[in-house]
């Protein structure tokens, strides 16, 4: 088997469409974390769900201009309308117990969530199709790629800068920071923090959502993404570092482009790299690349 | 009366601390809470803020109760608070630090801008770009303070302000504080070092094991021999 370099090159550029997708799911996993306390492990499941609920709602604006684009934005919305109720109603009362609760209640929701896409949608597989502007491929080095990666690959970075854009210069963003570091501080400072911890998960559940819509055309929405996703998302951030978002970012940037090419030397074994780059992670800098010790 | 506290029991758990505290704090007052270590000062100012709710007892703001309240909504109600171990947002700017804190004030008020703050402490505004945590105590313990009063509060409650600060910085600290309660800031402050405070205070509490022992102006202490020796040179 012989690489010509065009089929890396293209190979390289859908690990890192991969990157965007993971980064832009792991991302709201790492700020819930990092702000929130709590590790959630039903953030695939709100990933699966903004997939199930993009596809719902495709088939629902169906003749409408920019279908997709609306059921993207209606999915996410609706998705992260349901995590700022899960934060709500059951999350917040775990948030003075030990971390095995919160784990306990997460991973019940997993469940709990998976059931209830099957029940509303089957355990067929289904698809969504790409959005009329995006269809086909663009050429490079000889090689078709596809215009909708090409749009993912620009994506991921405006999303990047536009979130980084929000914690450092606005002071939503300030606050956010600051209820990460000394939740009890500010609040004494007369900021609701509770009311911030709601929004902060929402924004958190957004990003899974979005994720979920956004990558409903390139594969089949199908049980079991939950669960697939939600492993991917933690060695990112624990790569990266919990809680850090530029850690993420790299941590998705180190991760999607390891697998894709991985897959052309073993294929069959290309997951194993990933697990050795977080080992090796995990034996010089448990707390990831950018990520910092935990100070208790 | 700005703040009446009326017989509050506060535990920790199981751990009891305070057993039937009163304190009033008028208009204008700076009052201070004296007494050694473990004794309950911290809590007491706790207890008013709401972090440690007590038990029983009534703390009246303003003349309505605020007892059970979270402390975002007393902060809200005009009582701010100064954390004795400073509690820095230390990833924050000093900017970004008193920008989070920032409430408006009532309309017939002055109201605190960073500007006012930075002319209070000056050394703050040279230092309006570093991270929280990379500042020295009293630039932090300053900031502290800068961040309550962005909040515009009507009473400052400071816990142990010169707590493990330099003499030097003591002083400075000791001046600054004098010049919010000539510009008429209500406060009511927990104190080891009676020297800080004596010279500032209107009124004085002494605390023993989570009660008062001694109430009354700082006149009346000095006259008072026996409490005076045995809670000076502590």
């Amino acid at each position: 088997m012989s690489f010509d370099l065009s089929f890396v090159v293209l190979q390289l550029l859908n690990g890192l469409t991969n990157a965007m997708f993971i980064f832009l799911i792991a991302s709201g996993l790492s700020i819930i974390f990092g702000v929130l306390g709590v590790l959630n492990f039903a953030h695939g499941s709100l990933y699966m769900l903004g997939a199930y609920a993009t596809y719902q709602c495709v088939s629902l604006f169906v003749d409408s201009p920019g279908q997709f684009w609306w059921a993207v934005i209606a999915a996410s919305v609706a998705v992260a309308l349901l995590g700022g109720i899960i934060e709500r109603l059951l999350l917040r009362r775990l948030y003075h117990q030990e971390e095995l609760n919160q784990l306990l209640l997460t991973y019940a929701l997993v469940l709990v969530l998976g059931d209830l896409a099957r029940f509303i949608w089957g355990v067929d597989q289904l698809s969504v199709s790409r959005p009329a502007v995006l269809r086909g491929a663009v050429e490079i080095l000889g090689q078709y790629f596809p215009k909708y990666n090409v749009f993912i690959l620009f994506l991921g970075p405006c999303v990047a800068f536009l979130f980084w854009f929000f914690m450092l210069r606005t002071r939503w963003g300030r606050m956010v920071r600051a209820a990460a570091l000394d939740r009890e501080t500010l609040g004494a400072l007369g900021v609701n923090v509770d009311r911030l911890f709601t929004v902060v998960f929402m924004i958190g559940s957004w990003f899974g959502a979005l994720g979920g819509a956004l990558v409903a055309p390139v594969i089949t929405i199908r049980p079991g993404m939950d669960v697939e996703i939600i492993i991917n998302a933690f060695i990112v951030v624990v790569i990266g570092g919990l809680g850090s978002f530029w850690g993420t970012f790299l941590g998705a940037l180190i991760v999607g482009p390891v697998y894709a090419l991985g897959i052309l030397v073993f294929p069959r074994l290309s997951m194993i790299f990933i697990y050795v780059i977080m080992v090796v992670v995990l034996m010089t800098r448990p707390w990831g690349l950018l990520g910092r010790p935990l100070q208790r | 009366m700005l703040l009446e506290v009326e017989d509050i029991h506060t535990a920790y758990g199981l751990i009891r601390v305070l057993f039937g505290i009163s304190i009033k704090v008028d208009q204008g007052q700076v009052v201070t809470l004296l007494g050694r270590n473990g004794v309950g000062k911290t809590t007491t100012l706790r207890s008013i803020m709401g972090l440690t709710p007590p038990q029983s007892g009534s703390i009246k703001w303003m003349g309505s109760e605020i007892r059970g309240l979270p402390p975002y909504r007393i902060s809200q109600m005009g009582i701010g608070f100064v954390p004795e171990d400073r509690k820095i947002f230390s990833d924050l700017t000093v900017w970004e630090n008193l920008d989070v804190a920032i409430k408006s004030a009532g309309p017939d008020e002055p109201g605190w801008t960073m500007d006012r703050v930075f002319e209070l402490f000056p050394a703050l505004e040279m230092l309006r770009n570093r991270r929280g945590g990379y500042l020295s105590g009293g630039e932090q313990q300053m900031l502290t303070i800068a961040r309550t009063l962005m909040g515009n509060p009507k009473l400052l409650l400071l816990d142990e302000p010169s707590e493990g600060l330099a003499p030097v910085i003591i002083q400075q600290l000791a001046d600054q504080i004098s010049k919010l309660k000539q510009e008429g800031m209500t406060m009511l402050l927990s104190e080891q070092n009676s020297e800080f405070s004596l010279g500032l205070s209107d009124g004085i509490y002494i605390l023993e094991k989570g009660e008062v022992r001694f109430e009354g102006s700082v006149e009346e202490f000095m006259k008072d021999e026996e409490t005076c020796r045995a809670y000076l040179y502590i």
